[in-house]
């Protein structure tokens, strides 16, 4: 049986420090973490002090899944200097190279990562407020939530999912590149133009998303320089004799909530069919780096991509083909690998969207990004009679991004929503209570004053006299408020805790 | 290998559900450009004033 699929969703996001002179954006993104850490500190009430700084000891992004040792690949750097908070929801904020970064706690079906998200944009919206309140009258910390800047910088969305270590790399590889490619059609952010080398706006005037332009090649373990379809990172955060952790770099950070939902839930049944051998055929194109760019251009739809050994097939076949296969795995094996009623949700809207991406994809304008935003900025071409590489049009590009409230295009367009704000504000502080997430957010609610340090799985405690004590927690699915929510209810103090939970 | 080559969807079900040609489809096509207009008339008044420096000014690092 398939694993259950513990996920996770990373975010970049742009910063500009404006009408600063020199904008030094490590500089301002530690500002806008640390304007947002200490709100909470003052506050007093709700979050106690998430002042908890991230422990790397276990951090290993240089280990490669395909068991090769490095060569000419560089491992990531890891910067431990910088600000690098852990919040009481289980979520870590940090800066990351140039950018603040957000990673949601560990989340147990597509639609809690959906509201974490949600929480992870508030979260942002807050840290603005926050940071403006102390800048010099004039000068203001913007945050997008894109992954480019029009110049050829990107960075990245990455996704997260638990997988069975037994399941043979390969195979992984070979069965979700095609999806890889393929979902873009519904998953993408949209971009005016092209920032691949020689693209001009007549080639490229819009397509589907802002990250097929960055991808060199079809597998490796680079985030940054010649990225791979299939990232190859293999660090499961978890018992890694059991678990791998599927890193997934190639999707755009999406402000429709419907996007993320069907970008995480899609991704996540079709591991679900990989880990149990329910994809019996497989296509293989003869040039997936090109076709992820081929498929990215062609607002159409229809562009035959080549199979390797001849013949073709489009971005929609291999998703309808990858849907039924979804459809059937679901009535022979359940969907409790997603939780059993989110993933019939899953299914329902995959296969609306693509019956809509088939007759025409602008019904979908209240849905995914890449049509909302074409539909917006299309309109205002159309209205002044521009060209697309008019600067104007950019412009929106970039400001569909923006995470400010009274700037934001996407906020503009009457998006559907799936989680109420209210309960992703609640979420700002509140772990998920169906993964180890609920331990690690809750003694952050409840001792912080008492933990040195925490990562994804273990705490480390100081109570006092004693030396140092680490709890390991390599098992994503368990810390949650059904296994331990009631001991740690009953637990006045942390060494009460450790003392119960060494017995 | 590939074991699929180009071929048109079945698909009973799906290509049943797709829209009847009716008069309501014009008349949903005025609604969503009025709608579209008003959207237009809206946002207006909140876009970047210098769109050309915006646009030059905003850059980024790479990251991940």
């Amino acid at each position: 049986m398939a694993l259950r699929k513990i996920l996770g969703m990373e975010t970049e996001f742009g910063i500009l420090h404006r009408r600063a002179g020199e904008s030094n954006p490590i500089a301002a993104s530690s500002v806008l973490i640390n304007a947002y850490i200490n709100s909470l500190d003052k506050s007093g009430t709700a979050s106690p002090l998430p002042r908890v700084g991230w422990d790397f000891v276990d951090e290993t992004p240089a280990n490669d899944a395909r068991g090769l040792s490095l060569l000419a690949a560089m491992a990531p750097e890891v910067e431990t200097h910088l600000v690098n908070a852990v919040l009481t929801n289980g979520a870590r904020y940090y800066v990351d190279h140039a950018h603040p970064e957000l990673s949601t706690p560990e989340c147990a079906d597509p639609l809690s990562i959906v509201l974490y998200d949600r929480a992870a944009e508030l979260i942002l919206v807050e840290s603005m407020r926050q940071a403006n309140l102390n800048l010099p009258e004039g000068e203001e910390i913007v945050v997008y939530k894109n992954n480019s800047d029009r110049k050829g910088n990107s960075y990245g969305t990455h996704e997260n999912y638990l997988m069975d270590r037994t399941t043979p790399f390969s195979r992984v590889v070979s069965q979700v590149m095609p999806h890889f490619i393929s979902r873009q059609l519904y998953i993408g952010a949209g971009k005016v133009g092209s920032e691949a080398i020689g693209m001009s706006s007549e080639q490229v005037p819009f397509q589907l998303t802002q990250r097929a332009d960055f991808f060199e090649e079809e597998v490796g373990l680079e985030t940054t320089l010649k990225r791979p379809i299939v990232n190859t990172r293999d660090e499961p955060h978890a018992d890694a004799k059991k678990y791998r952790r599927l890193h997934v770099i190639v999707g755009d950070a999406n402000l429709s909530q419907v996007a993320t939902f069907l970008k995480v839930g899609t991704t996540a049944i079709v591991l679900c069919m990989v880990e149990d051998e329910y994809l019996s055929r497989t296509f293989v194109l003869a040039n997936p780096v090109q076709a992820i760019r081929q498929v990215s251009y062609d607002l159409s739809l229809r562009r035959p991509l080549e199979l390797d050994g001849g013949g073709t097939i489009t971005a929609l076949e291999m998703q309808w083909e990858y849907y039924d296969r979804a459809r059937k795995y679901a009535e022979d094996r359940g969907l409790e690998c997603i939780d059993q009623t989110v993933g019939e949700e899953v299914l329902r809207r995959w296969e609306h969207v693509l019956t809509a991406l088939e007759s025409d994809p602008m019904q979908l304008a209240d849905q995914l990004d890449w049509v909302a935003k074409y539909r917006v900025i299309n309109g205002y071409r159309e209205r002044h009679d521009l060209r697309w590489n008019d600067a104007r049009l950019a412009a929106m590009d970039l400001q569909y991004h923006d995470m400010r409230p009274t700037k934001s295009l996407f906020s503009r367009l009457g998006v559907e929503t799936l989680v109420d704000d209210e309960d992703a504000r609640v979420a700002m502080s509140e772990p998920p209570p169906d993964t180890r997430a609920y331990f690690r957010g809750k003694c952050l609610q409840k001792w912080a004053d008492d933990i040195v340090a925490a990562n994804w799985d273990s705490m480390v405690f100081d109570v006092g006299d004693d030396p140092l004590r680490r709890v390991p927690m390599m098992e994503p699915t368990r810390g949650t408020a059904a296994h331990v929510g009631s001991l740690l209810e009953q637990c006045e103090t942390s060494a009460e805790l450790l003392r119960r939970l060494g017995s | 290998m590939a074991e699929r080559t180009q071929k048109q969807r079945p698909a009973p079900q799906r290509t049943e559900e797709a829209p009847i040609e009716t008069p309501s489809k014009s008349e949903t096509g005025e609604k969503l450009k009025a709608e579209l207009d008003d959207l237009l008339d809206e946002i207006d008044d909140v876009l970047e004033t210098n769109a050309e420096d915006f646009v030059k000014s905003y850059i980024q690092k790479g990251g991940e």
